[in-house]
């Protein structure tokens, strides 16, 4: 039964390990000059007299193409994987009718489904999961400039977690591909749903993974400000502190009574202001901070040293040290789900599709 | 009496509509059945509740005394060649002795081996690029390969030319008399059958209409022709299953337990085909139509 799932599946594999090992060459080839140029740039820091955090380093920027080209496959290669693997695993006997050969040879239904559910899961998993180590191997330099592999978009790219992504998509693919019977519209299925669950995960169950740290810090005037008014009501924003690799869940300036500033209070506070109290608005309807003139520039810096005196900033945040605990979590979350899917593939193939 | 398949009550339903409905039949063993009725007669549903691809909504179904499919030893017990005869198409022949070799544990390689051999097959040639006679040979070959007690074919011939079904049937006969196998074979075509059958069973609309050896049923049916009369005048061990008059003259095709004495009626010996097809047309308003057309 496994030598045959495994010759029904050859072909596949063989278009996967040959990806794998053309990307893989590409990565080691190019890799040790990304290392070199940034071992090049933090020494010419150095002698210069600054940390390695003090200069630019131009590795961020070097490979531009390969680096999208890399990322770019990791995030899509796990829902081709559910598209082109998944759902036609099943679907397909469905559609041609072989599932009356396989389903009456002296093996059960459950058995057939699991071996094939088991055998490529585990490769779809495996290629998955190499693909993103790989990729993250060559990308160490670059993320120790970047410094944002916890970022919603980006912690899902590093790791293995995607071997999660690429299991859960392969389970969602035969599931809908048995579901459906047709592989077309399983297909479709697998691509809108891989999409929606990532989604989902990055932006509303992960940050709940552990609960984050909260820390009231000292308002920077000299931080990124950002001013902003819509429908009448001003606001006013700072880029949180520099917290290397964190995933900051949210950043608030509040008082010491957890109040946020008013309208009127930063009317009051930024009355110099491009836009505020009827001046000239800088651009546009909505003002964004951008200071022009020197004037403004100088009425602006006003605004946030008052600001920075009588409020202070909470920020909540994941640290960075969690960054491997939250690649177990998210990855265990995605097979449970996985494992739910096999359930009910199983529960379907042995009690609908007869 | 132990039957190869016994369903009580039997029915399957797709949404609203049944497919099989009460359907009460006993299959007796050491037989090669022939399953025959129109399209739509529930045949095809029957057969795939009896390989255990379809799992009945009503009544019972047992296949050489257990529930079809119910674990590995009853399946390999069943073989099977479905209609159309799939094979995976990208598939070598090789590859398909591979797959019932490690898909069946009594899977008789030698004997698949020397079928293949004999059909002048090539082991590497993909089952997509086979003639459908061919593909229809090898889904055979891997059914009765895997030795099976019972044998269940649905319409394998259907979509054949007249030479491979030729073919395709003389291969089937040569396994049933090589082993100790009941086959169960269906067809909406009673030629097809009455070459390799020995039982028959007409089935129209889910029922069971005549059942019995293929000897019996041509020795117990004839056909009376005989200046008008009513039917009901017949003696008790007569029973009429199609009857045609014109002003003069009744034809009737009759199911009698003796000889018919009555010097009024020419008797007709009937063919298989005859007697099936007055059973497919007694079954429904295809007979009273008939009948309507001869007497106006």
């Amino acid at each position: 039964m496994i030598a045959f799932s495994w010759r029904q599946f050859r072909a596949q594999a063989f278009i996967g390990a040959a990806g794998l090992v053309v990307l893989g060459a590409i990565l080691l080839i190019t890799g040790p000059n990304l290392v070199h140029v940034y071992d090049v740039a933090v020494a010419q820091c150095r002698a210069s007299g600054g940390g390695p955090g003090g200069c630019v380093n131009p590795v961020a920027t070097d490979d531009g193409k390969l680096q999208t080209l890399a990322l770019a496959l990791v995030l899509i290669v796990p829902v081709v994987i559910g598209m082109f693997w998944g759902a036609p695993l099943v679907a397909r006997e469905l559609e041609t009718g072989t599932f009356r050969l396989a389903w009456t040879q002296s093996v059960s239904r459950l058995r057939w489904l699991l071996v094939k559910l088991g055998l490529v899961g585990l490769a779809s998993a495996v290629v998955g999961g190499l693909l993103s180590l790989m990729v993250s191997w060559w990308f160490s330099p670059i993320d120790k400039v970047s410094a944002n592999r916890f970022s919603p978009a980006a912690f899902g790219m590093h790791g293995f977690v995607p071997a999660g992504y690429a299991l859960f998509a392969f389970v969602l693919g035969a599931t809908t591909g048995l579901f459906f019977r047709r592989t077309l519209p399983a297909m479709a299925v697998t691509l809108v749903g891989f999409i929606a669950a990532r989604v989902v995960v990055a932006e509303w169950i992960r940050p709940h993974f552990m609960s984050p740290v909260t820390e009231a810090v000292r308002l920077d005037p000299n931080a990124g400000w950002g001013i902003s008014q819509s429908s009448g009501v001003l606001s006013v924003s700072v880029n949180p502190p520099d917290l290397p690799n964190a995933l900051v869940v949210s950043n608030d300036i509040v008082n010491n009574a957890g109040q946020s500033p008013t309208t009127s209070y930063l009317e009051h506070a930024c009355s110099f202001l491009p836009g505020v109290n009827g001046n000239p608005p800088s651009s546009g309807g909505g003002v964004s901070h951008v200071a022009v003139s020197p004037r403004g520039q100088q009425a602006f810096q006003q605004c946030v040293t008052t600001i920075s005196a009588h409020f202070h900033e909470v920020v909540v945040y994941q640290p960075a040290n969690r960054f491997w605990t939250f690649q177990t979590y998210e990855t265990l979350l995605f097979v449970a789900v996985s494992a739910v899917l096999a359930g009910f593939s199983v529960w379907w193939v042995r009690r609908r599709l007869g | 009496m132990s039957w190869v398949l016994d369903a009580q009550g039997l029915g399957k339903r797709y949404g609203r509509r049944w497919a099989l409905r009460d359907c009460d039949l006993q299959i007796p063993s050491g037989r090669v059945v022939g399953l025959v009725g129109p399209n739509g007669a529930g045949k095809s549903t029957l057969l795939h509740l009896a390989v255990g691809l379809l799992a009945p909504d009503a009544g019972s179904i047992d296949v050489l005394g257990r529930a079809p499919a119910a674990d590995a030893s009853q399946l390999a017990r069943v073989g099977f060649v479905a209609q159309d005869t799939p094979t995976y198409a990208r598939l070598s022949i090789a590859d398909h002795l591979h797959f019932g070799a490690q898909m069946n544990p009594g899977w008789d390689d030698a004997f698949a081996r020397q079928r293949i051999a004999a059909l002048d097959l090539d082991h590497s040639q993909r089952a997509g690029s086979l003639s459908g006679g061919q593909r229809a040979q090898l889904a055979l070959t891997l059914a009765v390969a895997k030795r099976p007690d019972l044998l269940v074919l649905d319409e394998p011939v259907a979509s054949l030319d007249p030479l491979a079904r030729r073919e395709f049937l003389q291969s089937l006969m040569a396994f049933v008399a090589d082993g100790d196998v009941s086959v169960v074979l269906s067809s909406h075509l009673v030629a097809d059958l009455e070459r390799v059958c020995d039982y028959l069973v007409v089935l129209v609309n889910s029922r069971v209409q005549v059942a019995g050896e293929v000897e019996g049923l041509l020795a117990t049916h004839r056909r009376l022709v005989g200046p008008r009369r009513d039917p009901g005048s017949l003696p008790t061990g007569q029973e009429v299953i199609e009857e045609s008059h014109t002003e003069r003259q009744s034809t009737m095709l009759v199911r009698c337990d003796g000889p018919v004495l009555d010097p009024a009626w020419t008797v007709e010996e009937l063919s298989l085909e005859d007697i099936v097809l007055a059973y497919m047309g007694n079954a429904g308003t295809v007979r009273r139509t008939r009948a309507m057309k001869v007497l106006s």
